[in-house]
């Protein structure tokens, strides 16, 4: 009896322990490896994320779409790079889109995506972002997911400080990186201080199309402008521009750039800019740039070359642009929800400065200037300065906000987000990053209203974090859930190129906008067919035209006679389906331009120039349908001069 | 005796602990509802946008209703709604109406769930074939395979088209493929 007591006490204590050490791991205090940190990020099969996160793509060019918390890779957007899986700036459609003052440039260095906002929030519209090597910003619709529209920026070189929006999506800005000779001109390097100058560009949109119009630039100093970020609420019509190499040095500049105690961050009265150029209070300057619009009825992109630029010169304007003299090459400029503090990391400091917009407009009011720099006031800093965050972290990049007061600040050098309380400029909390993270995303952290639910952080460097891939690693990102007191990572996942940043937006924000297929009825190509009736192939010269349709499973016409060798032949293909997800692809052996991939009721083209006689096969390259594998076609390719005439059938008829 | 109680006790205890357990956990276990998330597969995929796909021209035909009953217990939804393309010859109610009395009855019986499905299939086959490609086939002398593996003639006769000897009464485009509204059930030879 006794023995039986003593063995159940023995197994009442061990079970009991056991479910209470289950507990405790499921209560997360095990850190990343706690079973509950796994169901955070878990998303069950069929369920959707919570957010979106539109995240840079940086060299690739692109813009690569996200859910968080999974992680999980939707859609790589063709922005600045072409793109064979879409054919984007292959098809005869989307060519334009890339087209430049230096012609047809096949790649691009994707930046800063920020998402179009009302009232200083997230609207979810367009998202733009900017190129920096051809100085470029696009837009891209949340409704299709594509490149709608890219404007190229001209005298400018290195377009980094951009793609940032006013808080009514009035503006768009985009501020030089490199300072040039404006106009461009054969001098010496050496003549850089006082003859380069730097650019902004305030690029505006118009609310209903989303259409770019590049409105003015301000001719600024040669300094190097970084990154930039919008007035908002109180300080909504200013526009924040972080600058470095205030010592206007153009060689080795990781010494002769870091030479000064403080650079600035100018402060852009825009407007003040409006009124200028409502009262003709500007110079009107030839320049050449590129204007490129997809327009989604006859889906093909047009690209037009705008001749000048409107030019304003910040010294003849007082009031216009003010220096804030912030520490050490500031990177980040970042503006927290309620529009009061405009935070500067100088990346080569140990602190972080935040300035205070009221005491801005007070020392403004009162001129307490401390000189100009090329006409340009400087404001005082212990004037201006609100609050230093201490001994927060070496290499500070860039500042979000979560909504509650906090702010969170990225350190590249010793690799961890700190958390520190605006206002008090406490640190609050931090945490490792792996490794060297550059900027942060809290969906919507850079509007009035941000969701500070979760922070990315975007890293540069992967080292050990993944299964290695020979010397090229995958970029990483990084996801905290930022809701408690305390950060937590929950989960690392490779990114496309390398994520200079990112934009989030809650996924309701953008679900119900989803466009699903196109009207055939609204399509407008010049050379769509609407049926299989309307297919047809036509000749002029050496040009050959083929109206052609898919439908599952067939081409219309797929079997074709009396093209010749030397013909450039275009295939015009039109996607009949009205279905959502049933996309027909075409390949054409021989093609040396590109593959299509037609979405439900658009016309896309491709050119085909053959070579050589013979029967040459085209087929569906998109599994769309349980006859698939049967979606093909035949063409007949006859010596240059022979008199086999033009034949369009399918199934032995022509349509 | 102790013993029995001491183990009651046990389980007892155990079960409150795991309760205390799961009330730690309430946020996460909304997502985890991994089994019933899409029960019935593509058939409940919600769009509103496309074109209407077969099942759901079907569902909106009051002449169909013991057809999309007949679909239902046979649990084939998915089918027609998949990417096909299909050409479905569809009987009307008064074609189930005019088989033997109780044959409809005896068919969705659960357990007769197999032979439904196996009738309702030979009314299925890949492809697409409205009235013009009917004709084509019969035109050609080509039969329609049916998913079951069956073939069917085409008869054409003037403006009457018949496939295993059921009149067309009517073609439907679809977003997926063709619904051809036929006037008899089409059994086996």
């Amino acid at each position: 009896m006794k023995h039986t007591i003593k063995n159940t006490l023995a197994v009442l204590l061990g079970s009991t322990l056991l479910l209470i050490a289950g507990c405790t791991q499921n209560n997360g205090s095990n850190g990343a490896l706690g079973s509950d940190i796994a169901q955070r990020v878990y998303v069950a099969p069929g369920e959707h994320d919570e957010f979106y996160a539109l995240v840079s793509g940086g060299f690739s060019g692109q813009l690569a779409v996200y859910g968080l918390p999974s992680g999980r890779l939707f859609r790589v957007i063709p922005v600045f790079s072409v793109d064979a899986e879409k054919a984007y700036g292959f098809n005869e459609e989307t060519k334009a889109m890339l087209n430049t003052s230096y012609g047809f440039i096949p790649w691009g260095d994707s930046h800063h995506p920020d998402i179009s906002q009302t009232n200083g929030e997230l609207d979810g519209r367009w998202v733009f972002i900017n190129e920096n090597n051809t100085p470029r910003i696009a837009r891209i619709s949340l409704s299709t997911f594509e490149t709608e529209e890219i404007i190229e920026i001209p005298n400018s070189a290195g377009n980094h400080s951009s793609s940032f929006v006013t808080e009514n999506s009035e503006y768009v800005v985009a501020g030089t990186r490199f300072s040039v000779p404006v106009p461009q001109q054969d001098i010496s390097i050496d003549e850089y201080k006082g003859k380069f100058k730097g650019a902004i560009s305030f690029i505006g949109v118009d609310q209903e199309t989303g259409h770019m119009d590049l409105s003015f630039q301000i001719m600024m100093p040669g300094f190097n402008y970084d990154l930039a970020h919008p007035g908002r609420g109180k300080s909504h019509g200013w526009m924040f521009f972080s600058t470095y190499n205030t010592e206007e040095a153009n060689s080795l500049m990781e010494v002769n750039a870091s030479q000064n105690d403080k650079d600035f961050i100018a402060a852009i009265n825009w407007k003040k800019a409006e009124e200028l150029i409502a009262a003709g209070e500007f110079d009107v300057m030839p320049a050449n740039y590129a204007h490129n619009v997809y327009d989604e009825s006859t889906h093909t992109a047009t690209s037009t070359m705008k001749k000048e630029v409107r030019v304003i010169d910040p010294a003849k304007h007082p009031g216009l642009v003010y220096f804030l003299p912030t520490p050490k090459s500031p990177h980040g400029c970042d503006v927290d929800p309620t529009g009061e503090y405009i935070i500067g990391s100088g990346k080569l400091s140990a602190a972080l400065t935040a300035h205070s917009f009221t005491n801005m407009l007070d020392a403004i009011e009162n001129e307490k200037f401390d000189g100009d720099a090329y006409g340009i006031p400087i404001l005082n800093y212990d004037d201006v300065v609100a609050g230093v965050v201490q001994q927060a972290g070496l290499g500070p990049l860039h500042t979000e906000f979560d909504g509650k007061g906090n702010a969170y600040t990225t350190f590249f050098i010793s690799s961890e987000v700190v958390k520190w309380k605006v206002g008090t400029w406490e640190v609050l909390d931090r945490q490792p990053t792996y490794y060297s993270v550059g900027h942060l995303m809290i969906p919507g952290g850079n509007s009035r209203k941000p969701f500070g639910k979760y922070a990315l952080a975007m890293n540069k460097i992967t080292k050990d974090r993944y299964l290695p891939t020979g010397p090229e690693l995958t970029q990483s990102a990084q996801l905290y859930d930022i809701s408690g007191d305390k950060m937590e990572l929950l989960l690392d996942f490779p990114t496309v190129g390398e994520p200079h940043y990112a934009a989030g937006i809650p996924a309701d924000l953008i679900k119900p906008k989803q466009v699903k297929l196109y009207k055939l009825e609204d399509n407008n190509h010049p050379y769509v067919a609407k049926s299989e009736q309307e297919t047809k192939v036509t000749r002029n010269g050496n040009e050959v035209h083929i109206y052609m349709t898919t439908i599952r499973s067939h081409f219309a016409p797929d079997n074709i006679e009396g093209i010749r060798v030397g013909d450039k032949v275009y295939f015009h293909v039109t996607n009949l389906e009205q279905d959502y997800d049933v996309p027909h692809g075409i390949s054409m052996i021989g093609a040396n331009t590109s593959e299509l991939l037609i979405m439900p009721g658009q016309t896309e083209t491709f050119v085909w120039e053959p070579k050589q006689i013979g029967v040459w096969p085209f087929y569906c390259t998109d599994f769309c349908s349980a006859l698939h594998q049967e979606m093909q076609g035949y063409v007949r390719v006859s010596p240059k001069n022979s008199n086999v005439p033009l034949k369009w059938t399918l199934d032995g008829e022509t349509r | 005796m102790k013993a029995v109680t001491s183990k009651i006790l046990i389980l007892l205890l155990s079960i409150g602990v795991l309760v205390a357990c799961n009330s730690n956990q309430k946020e996460s276990s909304e997502t985890t509802s991994v089994a019933t998330s899409h029960p019935k597969g593509q058939a409940s995929v919600e769009d509103d946008v496309s074109q209407k796909n077969i099942l759901q021209v079907a569902a909106g035909s009051e002449a169909h209703s013991t057809l999309v009953a007949a679909v239902q217990a046979a649990e084939i939804e998915h089918v027609l709604v998949n990417a096909g393309p299909l050409t479905v010859f569809a009987p009307t109610n008064d074609a189930f109406a005019a088989l033997p009395d109780g044959t409809v009855e005896n068919l969705l019986k659960p357990e007769n769930k197999g032979d439904l499905a196996t009738i309702l299939t030979r009314h299925a086959a890949p492809g697409s074939f409205n009235v013009e490609g009917l004709k084509r086939e019969a035109r050609k002398g080509r039969k329609i395979y049916m998913a079951t593996g069956d073939y069917l003639e085409v008869v054409v006769d003037g403006d009457e088209i018949r496939v295993g000897g059921a009149k067309v009464i009517a073609t439907i485009q679809t977003s997926n493929g063709i619904i051809n509204v036929v006037d008899k059930v089409i059994l086996p030879n």
